[in-house]
């Protein structure tokens, strides 16, 4: 599967140069941009891993490609994703965020119904990455299943 | 010692309104006063200043004749005031005329007093021949004793996870007659497409050909099943609108119990029970979704009734999440300046008046967080660059027939629409002029995307040009796209 996060996961993956146009476009309204990776792409993980601060003082598109690349490098089986942080009065809250990269292979989620009275069923939402130890999920190639 | 003008206002019998004091044309108003405008339409041989005294006086104290116990209260402070009458441009015998309300003719944090004073009785007053409603300002001192959106525009996309782009949802159809089973499968198909709702039909509460509860089942499996496909936060806005307030909470807690994260109620449950609903919806952390029905009654035609941005004044500050306000491209009436003031007063903080957009008065929320508007009936993909445009970022396009009647399935319809509104999205944060050469865009993306070169195969040429029947008045021609 493909998780579909993010504003663009239904488009082609960006490349550096299309990263860097959508990273202007934050810098020309003011938002401060930042790199988050995880090996845990449950929707509800919100805290992904902060690569660094997010860059308040950065002004430079090329900057940012420079830090998604330098993420991508240490992490390359994780999900990378590019954040725009809008800090101005009644919004303060993300604006904008993409993901820049992605394990080869994504294995998906398991749905585990635990059956309840009345026809009530409780879903839990189970990566199966996540069957193996943080750090460790997403091998170059993951074995059959 | 009583003189003679006291006589003139005491004496037994009927006086114009103006000279009972709801005229006062050197009337400063007060910062903690309700303001409204009210475009008015005199019966012949009403001065229009008198007619606008009456509005003020038969929504506030006034009775038809004199009355001594006025005598016993500060009725000075409790006269709604009638400060300004204006002629409307291009509109013989109709005016704007201005109303003041002191603060202390309304009770803190009621949507149902507020309203049983300005639009109670004085709607059905026979020396008008029509009454309109235009706009309210509310002053900070009142709107701070309202609870708000239960959660707002902010808190919805953190508890999505979804920035950076307008929602997609779908409204299940046909809207009635499937059973429970079948009704989640198109749930289940749209949104594992790739729409982030979808939605009861305002009509779809409990009938005989299925029932709230086996519907909710049926659709939190979809909703689940979908999730899991995309690991995306979706959601089914779950209609708990029902005949009493205890049916209501049974059917949202049931809702809530299964893992939903919105639940739905149409206008017609009235004020109070929104109200209830929203303060319900804060303590459940569940996003409160309200469909409109009913209102274009009221608030379509221009000499008449309740303007929609009043409506949409009243829901902020009865606390909904979403609520339908219009498309401006679709099947529904709307007109794109007033659209436009509709979003704003959901939207901003701080709303400017604007004659253009038909906004009487500056408006100040006092950061009380943003309503999401929706925009549903008859858009489509093709028309992506215009909804963009037009409607913005923090909005809910609503593709019904544009999801559930592609012919590749309802899936396709549902990626056709994300692929349209991602390009579109990409598009414009490159800095393309996105409005003129949305087609383009569009075209360029279908090249990647089948399902996306289906549906403008299928729809790409569908408008609805029709003249709008409510304009503000500085537009001298009603204006559609």
């Amino acid at each position: 599967m493909r998780i579909t996060q993010g504003t663009f996961s239904y488009l082609p993956d960006l490349t550096d140069d299309e990263i860097a146009m959508q990273v202007q476009y934050a810098l020309d309204h003011g938002w401060a941009l930042s790199v988050e990776f995880t090996d845990d792409p449950h929707p509800r993980n919100h805290y992904w891993h902060m690569w660094g601060l997010p860059m308040f003082d950065l002004h430079d598109a090329a900057g940012v490609v420079y830090e998604v690349n330098e993420c991508r490098q240490a992490y390359p089986l994780y999900y990378i994703r590019v954040n725009a942080y809008d800090a101005s009065p009644t919004r303060q809250t993300t604006a904008l965020s993409f993901i820049v990269n992605r394990p080869p292979d994504e294995p998906g989620f398991r749905l585990e119904r635990q059956e309840h009275v009345d026809r009530r069923l409780r879903y839990t939402l189970h990566p199966y990455a996540a069957d193996r130890p943080a750090g460790d999920r997403y091998p170059p190639t993951m074995p059959e299943r | 010692m009583t003189s003679d003008n006291t006589m003139e206002r005491w004496g037994a019998g009927v006086i114009p309104y103006a000279e009972m004091g709801y005229w006062q044309p050197d009337y400063q108003p007060k910062d903690t006063d309700l303001l409204a405008a009210f475009r008015i339409t005199p019966q012949a041989g009403v001065p229009p200043e008198e007619a606008g005294a009456a509005v003020a006086g038969e929504s506030s104290t006034a009775t038809w004749t004199v009355v001594w116990t006025d005598r016993l209260t500060a009725y000075d402070r409790y006269q709604g005031k009638c400060f300004r009458v204006d002629p409307v441009p291009g509109k013989n015998g109709e005016y704007i005329a201005y109303v003041a309300y002191d603060i202390d003719l309304f009770e803190e944090g009621s949507i149902a007093n507020l309203t049983s004073s300005i639009i109670g009785n004085v709607f059905g007053f026979k020396a008008l021949k029509a009454l309109r409603l235009e706009d309210m300002r509310i002053p900070p001192h009142y709107t701070k004793t309202f609870q708000g959106p239960a959660h707002g525009t902010v808190m919805e996309r953190e508890y999505l996870n979804k920035y950076g782009r307008p929602l997609l949802g779908a409204t299940v159809k046909p809207k009635l007659g499937l059973s429970a089973r079948n009704y989640g499968r198109v749930v289940y198909e749209a949104l594992r497409g790739g729409l982030d709702f979808t939605k009861d039909d305002e009509n779809i509460n409990s009938q005989p050909f299925m029932r709230w509860r086996d519907r909710f089942l049926f659709c939190m499996e979809a909703v689940n099943r979908a999730q899991a496909e995309t690991a995306e936060i979706k959601g089914h806005y779950m209609n708990v609108t029902s005949a009493t307030m205890e049916d209501m909470y049974e059917r949202a807690e049931f809702a809530r119990d299964l893992g939903s994260v919105i639940v739905m109620i149409d206008l017609t449950i009235g004020y109070t029970a929104i109200q209830s609903m929203a303060k319900w919806a804060r303590r459940n952390g569940m996003l409160l979704h309200l469909h409109r029905a009913g209102h274009s009654t009221y608030t379509r035609q221009k000499s008449h009734g309740v303007s929609f941005r009043v409506i949409a004044k009243w829901m902020r500050l009865a606390g909904v999440d979403h609520i339908h306000a219009g498309t401006v491209v679709g099947k529904l009436e709307g007109d794109p300046n007033s659209v436009a003031g509709f979003y704003d007063t959901l939207r901003l903080d701080q709303v400017p008046a604007d004659p253009v957009k038909g906004l009487y008065f500056d408006q100040d929320w006092i950061s009380m967080p943003g309503v999401m508007p929706v925009a549903s009936g008859g858009i489509h993909a093709g028309q992506m660059h215009q909804l963009l445009h037009y409607l913005g970022e923090d909005v809910v396009l609503q593709f019904g027939g544009g999801t559930i009647g592609h012919p590749m399935g309802i899936a396709a319809g549902a990626t056709a629409n994300r692929v349209a509104l991602e390009a579109m999205i990409k598009a414009r944060n490159e800095g393309r002029d996105y409005l003129a050469e949305g087609e383009d865009i569009l075209r360029a993306a279908a090249r990647r995307s089948r399902e996306l070169d289906v549906a403008l195969a299928t729809w790409g040429d569908v408008t609805f040009t029709y003249e709008s029947t409510d304009t503000p008045d500085v537009v001298e021609t009603p204006t559609s796209v």
